[in-house]
């Protein structure tokens, strides 16, 4: 489905943390949102998904305003995988995952069996069945983001917002996690810090800083030693990998400070 | 993704009992604190005529009368009223407990810990002291309700800073909060001047079911059942609120709205209980911790366990509280405050390891 942010901005405190953004996100797309930290990724992500109203601007999906429309139409549609937030409750990952199908029950509705399906497919995929009655509190990092990635793929949603979904996964489970959501074929838009795994998996990537949009591309035009310094201000190199011809960033340690 | 995560050997089944032998058993618990708590007392009844009598009430036919009118009088208008009053504040406790923990995301929250409970007495006091009737029989009850939203609503905003609410914070807004409107109420009372008027506003200060009748009992009972009902509906947007604000937005609740909703349904439920009992605290703090130990701490299951172990639990605290020094009496909350105390501090500590 397709996902339109029409010139959104968000003021909070006086300060301007998102600065009309404008951006279209095709049906399938994976768009990768990148930025130094207080770019305000965070910010501009939680106006899709219903946590921030912009202060100006408007946010489409599938055509209607997500702020004009009912919470559970967007959440029958759009799911966030977002930073945990520790709890004191013994929740356990199923209980978690489970979750996912409030926005498609009423009041006094139990889960069928077609959810309990969707929640035990849900736990699968991830890797997380073994975990199915751990207390979620309890788990390490890696397998928190992966019940939460779960509970958002239990949604059935067609667009998924993900928040540094990969941070606290190793290696394997990073790739796990991204060639799922690409195997989806779901409308995402992803923060990533890693600009190697943004490279390698989004269609398409948007580099935001202050605020503000400065580069909107296919990795290869977007990922350059000119933006990166600017941006980062780090001194990199960015050469085409041999095989498949994504462009890998290379950082120049020690003195590596550009200075302008 | 095959590949298990190393680390502790993790069930793959639910530990502990199933969810519908553990509802069983506290249903045969509630019928137990029920039979034991109006067998107990001054005249003291074998519980087979306690169901006798219950029965040939129900239907004329389930039992025959072999017993005096005296024992029926004493069962139906004396002792059923009070452990049927009993049994629905310490529901409406528990499942109100459970609410606001949901609602604050942490377990130390309770009706009285939080200042709900003292509200509700500066509003009934009020209407005692000064004598207000704008409502008839109401004005107690409404009165309650207003105070005690007003406390909720002052305690969770003051412990609230830049969206988050830290457990010190929020017992310390709690504590103060009730400790000053413990003091209103006690002003109030002292300064009446009126020796039968501070005589029943002790009631709330304390905590208490004597002279419980049936005209008491309508009001909160129908107030726990609508509001425990209600609390049923919404048990999967509580869930989500253990999740977190963002994360429960994200998955389609409106949480400023179900939040303001969730005021005024504790608040409802808090103030007439307060008006009929006075302040019990402890009951709303233990219960839905030992359910969430028995079966987890999904609401749609939680809720109904919780509401069945808070009804036994204070029919036989009320029980201790009437018998045990015979034929003086307790106040019960005296009774759940010393069961209770010990029972924070060790959650307190065990939660700060």
């Amino acid at each position: 489905m397709t996902l339109i942010v029409d010139d959104v901005s968000v003021r909070i405190g006086g300060r301007d943390l998102v600065r009309q953004v404008s951006l279209e996100v095709a049906e399938g797309e994976m768009l990768g949102l990148a930025g130094p930290n207080g770019a305000g990724k965070s910010t501009l992500l939680r106006t899709l998904y219903r946590s921030r109203k912009p202060t100006s601007g408007r946010v489409l999906l599938d055509g209607e305003d997500v702020w004009h429309m009912p919470s559970g139409w967007v959440a029958r549609r759009l799911a966030a995988v977002l930073q945990e937030t520790g709890g004191d409750f013994e929740l356990s990952v199923y209980d978690v995952v489970a979750m996912g199908r409030t926005p498609h029950k009423r009041a006094f509705d139990g889960d069928n069996a077609a959810d309990k399906a969707i929640i035990a497919d849900a736990l699968e995929r991830l890797d997380v069945a073994g975990l199915a009655h751990a207390p979620f509190d309890r788990l390490s990092g890696g397998e928190k983001q992966r019940v939460l990635i779960a509970r958002a793929l239990a949604q059935r949603p067609t667009t998924m917002v993900l928040d540094e979904p990969t941070n606290h996964l190793d290696l394997r489970h990073q790739l796990d996690a991204l060639n799922l959501v690409r195997g989806l074929g779901v409308t995402a838009v992803v923060a990533l810090h890693d600009l190697n795994m943004a490279a390698a998996f989004c269609d398409r990537i948007c580099v935001m800083d202050a605020g503000q949009v400065v580069a909107l591309g296919t990795p290869a035009d977007v990922l350059t030693p000119a933006l990166l310094a600017e941006v980062y201000r780090v001194d990199a190199e960015v050469a085409l990998h041999p095989e498949t011809g994504v462009p890998q960033v290379t950082l120049r340690t020690g003195g590596s400070r550009v200075t302008n | 993704m095959s590949e298990l995560t190393a680390g502790a050997v993790l069930p793959a089944r639910r530990p502990g009992l199933p969810y519908p032998v553990v509802i069983g058993l506290l249903v045969l618990l509630l019928g137990g604190a029920v039979t034991a708590a109006i067998a107990a007392g001054s005249v003291a009844l074998p519980a087979g005529q306690v169901w006798g009598i219950l029965l040939h009430h129900l239907h004329p036919a389930l039992a025959d009368p072999t017993w005096t009118a005296v024992r029926e009088t004493i069962v139906m208008d004396v002792r059923l009223p009070r452990v049927f009053l009993a049994g629905l504040i310490g529901a409406g406790l528990s499942v109100c407990g459970m609410a606001l923990q949901a609602l604050v995301r942490n377990p130390l929250a309770d009706p009285m810990l939080l200042g709900v409970s003292s509200g509700a007495s500066v509003g009934a006091v009020t209407v005692v002291v000064f004598g207000l009737t704008l409502f008839g029989a109401f004005s107690l009850p409404i009165a309650a309700f207003l105070g005690a939203l007003a406390a909720l609503v002052a305690v969770y905003f003051l412990a609230r800073s830049g969206g988050r609410m830290t457990t010190v914070r929020l017992v310390l807004a709690g504590v103060a909060m009730a400790e000053v409107l413990s003091a209103v109420a006690s002003f109030l009372v002292v300064t009446s001047n009126d020796p039968h008027k501070t005589q029943a506003a002790v009631r709330w200060m304390l905590g208490g079911l004597a002279g419980t009748t049936w005209t008491m009992v309508w009001i909160p009972a129908a107030a726990v059942l609508l509001g425990t009902v209600a609390l049923l509906g919404v048990s999967r947007p509580l869930n989500l609120l253990l999740a977190g604000e963002e994360a429960a937005a994200s998955l389609g609740l409106d949480v400023h709205r179900f939040r303001a909703a969730l005021f005024v349904l504790v608040a409802m439920m808090i103030g007439t209980i307060v008006a009929v009992s006075g302040s019990i605290g402890f009951v709303g703090l233990i219960m839905p911790h030992v359910v969430r130990l028995l079966i987890g701490a999904d609401h749609r299951r939680a809720l109904p366990a919780t509401a069945l172990l808070g009804a036994a639990f204070l029919i036989v605290a009320d029980l201790v509280a009437r018998t045990l020094i015979a034929p003086e009496e307790i106040p019960v909350g005296i009774i759940t405050a010393l069961v209770g105390g010990p029972f924070f501090l060790w959650l307190m500590r065990r939660r700060s390891q």
